[in-house]
């Protein structure tokens, strides 16, 4: 923890240093580095600009929008249960985790419940949706630290887990599966048994980048005291997830927010890292995919029987209302503000989504870092393009 | 922070919460309430309408010119400082929407546009076209609200709240160029997702959505028979 402050305390003189070089006139004229948007780093299309002074960051300028999709207003000429098609593809990764709390909200404005299995198998897809992102999060960030290794480890393992999601839904990235009322399908036969085995392989998989990366020198070297952010800033900024988890924030919507998920019958535990830095965002993910795992295993063992749609109407017209719900999404707080006037169509769709506000803290946090820390602090933010633009 | 200083406000303590009724779902809810009643003990008349949803949650309109102030009592008082999302609504009926068909199809089917319907306003109320809307949240109390107030029509000005939440930053952006509100104090008010000479604000409800002026309403495209086939079908 000492050396953790020592170098936050080191971290903030040297951002004041930029800064004061910026000003005397004598100095090198400082250089604009464009990095992206076709950048490894970026899982996507992010660009950012940063003026440099030597090998450090003096002002960073994100610039977002080269996947801008206007999903918030394509949801406007769209009925209910159309949306779902949309805003699968916001984080791709996690596909089914993005329909989850939009199905809530329109549920909650109809006053729909979905029968308990169904929300056991809401459960159990949005754990292996955030075992499937996250794991490629464990992977691609040894990546930016030139550890090539891990992340085949990680495509092969998540693999099995996109497998799984398939054999259940249809789709391997787009599972469109969610429905107001309930879920699609009933699972199909001999699921249950394949998860438990692949469950096994996800531990057998945290256990590999653990000894391969957690103990590792560079590792360690770049990634602790390297980008830390402290709690109040993160919240001030609505950092949400394993981001603001790693800065301390004993905050879990699986936990703390009211949804039609059934967290509240499992045994599990919300893991924080106090440090703040890289390092601890990759250990937070690290311990939630374990977590995952093991929930999804509880899950396979308590699956009620009984129906998975519950009695809605055929065409689907939502009561005027507004309702906001929002679930924790692997990248972090996802949430959908929902207006309906009583239409098919939802009147207005405020969609937050997490890395939106995870990447606007860029401009305060890369103040002062080096170039070569810059990747790694954006990879240990962990966010995907389609979850910033929408 | 600030109490209100002018002297005719303290008669007005009950104009507060207008459509509260806590026992609406039989549910009893202490810690909203107690928020709420925070609220329009410090915002005085700023607090124009509230709705508490019991055990869910809870709506508050305030004031355009009570918005900053409001951000702040929440940050400072309530424990909100958890800044989720800041957006804008705008409540005028769709000229391009679901009820009224596209152009095309007007053209097509030789029927007149239909009136666009009446403004309405939902939850809490309100009297603007344009309605700001923000949610904070308290991580220590594990609560949360939704805060809305009206937008001046004439000058489309409010407050920014960069001063107090950084994340408002790229949200004020991103309602600065979807739906052309401007923020009074914001650092750098320009364009986030949309190129420099972008003209038009997207997300206000009078900009068509152009594939939705070409193609039809893919809600009923299963209805309506392909093209080149309707006239066959027709003279069956």
């Amino acid at each position: 923890m000492t050396a953790v402050s020592e170098r936050q305390q080191l971290a903030y003189i040297a951002s004041q240093a930029a800064d004061m070089r910026l000003n005397v006139e004598l100095e090198t004229e400082g250089m604009t580095l464009n990095i992206g948007p076709q950048h490894p780093a970026t899982h996507g299309t992010l660009r950012i600009i940063v003026k440099l002074d030597g090998e450090q960051v003096v002002a960073a300028d994100p610039v977002p929008g080269y996947m801008h999709r206007g999903y918030e207003k394509l949801t406007e000429v769209r009925t209910f249960p159309q949306v779902t098609t949309l805003i699968n593809r916001i984080d791709w990764l996690g596909s089914f985790a993005n329909e989850v709390p939009f199905i809530l909200a329109a549920e909650r404005l109809m006053e729909v419940e979905a029968p308990l299995r169904a929300q056991w198998i809401r459960t159990i897809l949005f754990e292996l949706s955030r075992i499937a992102n996250v794991a490629l999060f464990l992977g691609d960030m040894a990546v930016q630290l030139g550890a090539v290794t891990p992340v085949f480890y990680a495509f092969r393992d998540r693999e099995y887990v996109l497998n799984l999601i398939e054999s259940a839904t249809g789709g391997r990235f787009h599972p469109n599966f969610d429905r107001i009322g309930g879920v699609k399908d009933d699972l199909p036969k001999g699921w249950i048994a394949e998860t438990r085995q692949v469950m096994v392989k996800v531990h057998a998989f945290c256990d590999e980048l653990d000894a391969l990366l957690l103990g590792n020198e560079i590792f360690n070297a770049r990634t602790r005291g390297i980008g830390v952010i402290p709690p109040e800033i993160a919240e001030s900024y609505g950092m949400s997830g394993a981001n603001l988890r790693a800065s301390g924030v004993d905050w879990d919507l699986r936990r703390d927010g009211p949804c039609g998920l059934v967290y509240d019958k499992l045994d599990w535990k919300v893991w924080t890292h106090p440090d703040g830095d890289s390092f601890a965002r990759y250990w937070v993910r690290l311990q939630e995919v374990r977590e995952s795992a093991k929930m999804v295993v509880q899950l396979c063992d308590g699956m009620p029987a009984g129906p998975i749609m519950a009695k809605v109407p055929r065409i689907i017209k939502v009561p005027a209302g507004e309702a906001w719900v929002s679930t924790e999404n692997p990248l972090g707080e996802m949430g959908y503000y929902v207006v309906s006037k009583g239409d098919l169509v939802p009147f207005r769709v405020k969609i937050r989504s997490a890395s939106f506000n995870n990447i606007s803290i860029t401009p305060w946090l890369l103040r002062g870092v080096f170039v070569p820390d810059v990747i790694t602090i954006l990879a240990s933010l962990y966010f995907i393009l389609g979850d910033i633009d929408r | 922070m600030t109490p209100l200083s002018s002297p005719d406000t303290n008669a007005d303590t009950d104009t507060a919460p207008e459509d509260v009724d806590p026992t609406a779902n039989g549910v009893a809810d202490p810690l909203r309430e107690q928020l709420l009643a925070t609220l329009a003990q410090e915002l005085g008349e700023g607090l124009v309408a509230s709705h508490l949803d019991p055990g869910r949650d809870l709506w508050v309109r305030v004031t355009s010119s009570a918005w900053e102030q409001a951000g702040r009592v929440a940050r400072d008082r309530l424990g909100c400082r958890y800044f989720c999302y800041l957006s804008v609504i705008d409540w005028l009926p769709s000229p391009f929407g679901r009820s009224m068909d596209s152009d095309v199809d007007n053209r097509l089917e030789h029927v007149s546009p239909k009136e666009p319907e009446a403004m309405t306003h939902g939850v809490t109320g309100g009297d603007t076209r344009f309605q700001l809307l923000a949610r904070l949240y308290s991580i220590a109390d594990r609560v949360g609200f939704t805060l809305k107030a009206d937008v001046p029509e004439d000058t489309l000005t409010m407050t920014s709240w960069t001063k107090l939440f950084g994340g408002a930053n790229w949200h004020e952006r991103e309602a600065f160029e979807m739906f052309g509100l401007n923020f009074e104090g914001h650092p750098s008010l320009r364009k986030l997702y949309l190129p420099g000479e972008f003209e038009g604000f997207p997300m206000r409800k009078d900009f068509p959505l152009l594939s939705r002026m070409v193609r039809p309403w893919p809600g009923i495209v299963d209805i309506e028979s392909m093209p080149g086939v309707a006239d066959d079908e027709g003279a069956e």
